[in-house]
């Protein structure tokens, strides 16, 4: 079996479910003999690439730069997992969507000219924090805030090796 | 005494009973969140829906349903499941229940019953719906964030303290618990203080103050323990 083309991404998270994953420890070298990690924020790889077999997502959908690049992964990425709560319920970032985005970015950093207000160098924060699945369509959801190393192996070694993982009972444990 | 099949295995029960005292008794697992055994039924939640099959696959709250001579139930199916799970689904898309910091991580109805059934991910559009939290109380704070309107509080507040502090006060799903006409919990002149609706409540929607993320351990099980001690004419 040729090597899979894996990629992880971080959009609006706190990088927790990445220490997971780093957290998979010797784990990690059965995943370098059957992957090559061809995009992550744990690599220096500044573009997205095409034809990559799996990506991880951690974190919600919270600015228009994350829209744009989560609609460009799902048409370049063929199994698309949603890892930890973020992904999967927009979890923490979501705490601000009950209260209106000015407001929000206004008590946060003051009444003049907030970043993400306006599209500019920084991308405009959306209305709601949103997990994945409500912008694409996703294919595993991996809960867990973060999802501890164990549960990550026993969705992406399967994965690796071409069989379809399930997740029961204890290891769809949100928080 | 009446007989009555659930899930195929024939099953003999006391008139009066519930289909889901019945299906207890049988070893029949059937999930629930509203129910609490020491509180009268009340069959909010809808989690705890069979099937009678032969009322021609009428749904049905078991734990609301008295038995009845010949009932062929069906409590768990593929039908049953997506149902539940669905219903499960629309708890958690009404309002803001975020596993991840809540002081009942880790012990929680609402979080073991997403495991339970399978609930990976919320089919619902979320409604994020801002909600206040109410800590004038000395000893308890309310998040109505995290409250599921099983109405437990309000039956344990009624049926075993007698203080009737609790109601429902709104409807659907602008329906609150308010203490006393909508007061401030702490400004109550009925609340004892005792916290049988904190023990009683299934999420972290009723907690103990001081309480930081996952400190909040519930014993629900105090609810019919009190009501057997209490002394009977």
């Amino acid at each position: 079996m040729p090597k899979l083309r894996v990629a992880t991404v971080w959009f609006s998270g706190c990088s927790g479910c990445h220490m997971s994953f780093l957290d998979l420890d010797e784990r990690l070298l059965e995943f370098a003999e059957r992957a090559d990690l061809v995009f992550s924020p744990i690599a220096d790889v500044k573009e997205f690439p095409e034809n990559v077999d799996v990506v991880l997502i951690e974190g919600a959908v919270g600015n228009t730069a994350h829209l744009h690049e989560l609609l460009e992964i799902r048409r370049r990425a063929k199994i698309l997992v949603a890892l930890g709560d973020c992904a999967i319920t927009a979890n923490v970032p979501s705490l601000r969507n009950p209260l209106p985005r000015e407001e929000v970015l206004h008590t946060v950093y003051g009444k003049d000219d907030p970043p993400g207000l306006e599209e500019g160098a920084v991308p405009k924060l959306l209305p709601h924090a949103l997990p994945l699945h409500a912008v694409v369509p996703v294919d595993y959801f991996l809960p867990g805030c973060p999802p501890p190393a164990e549960r990550i192996w026993k969705l992406l070694r399967p994965i690796l090796l071409g069989q379809r993982p399930e997740l029961s009972g204890p290891d769809l444990k949100f928080g | 005494m009446i007989s009555l099949t659930i899930d195929g295995v024939r099953v003999q029960a006391e008139e009066g009973e519930t289909v889901l005292q019945a299906a207890k008794r049988a070893g029949i697992r059937i999930p629930t969140l509203c129910h609490l055994e020491g509180l009268s039924p009340r069959g909010a939640c809808r989690l705890c829906l069979v099937e009678v099959r032969n009322w021609g696959g009428r749904l049905v709250p078991s734990c609301a349903t008295p038995v009845q001579e010949g009932m062929e139930i069906v409590a768990n199916s593929p039908r049953l499941r997506e149902l539940r799970r669905t219903i499960l689904e629309m708890i958690f898309a009404e309002r803001n229940h975020i596993c991840a910091f809540c002081v009942s991580n880790g012990h929680c109805e609402l979080q073991d019953l997403a495991m339970e059934l399978g609930m990976d991910h919320v089919r619902f559009p979320y409604r994020w719906p801002l909600l206040p939290l109410d800590l004038s109380h000395e000893k308890y704070g309310i998040d109505h964030n995290r409250c599921v309107l099983c109405g437990r509080c309000v039956r344990a507040c009624a049926e075993v303290e007698g203080a009737m502090t609790w109601g429902f006060s709104g409807r659907g799903i602008f329906t609150l618990v308010e203490a006393d006409l909508g007061d401030p919990w702490g400004k109550s002149k009925t609340c004892t203080g005792c916290g049988k609706c904190v023990q009683a409540c299934p999420t972290g929607a009723l907690f103990e103050k001081g309480k930081a993320t996952s400190e909040q351990m519930k014993r629900p099980e105090i609810i019919l323990e009190v009501t057997e001690r209490r002394p009977r004419a």
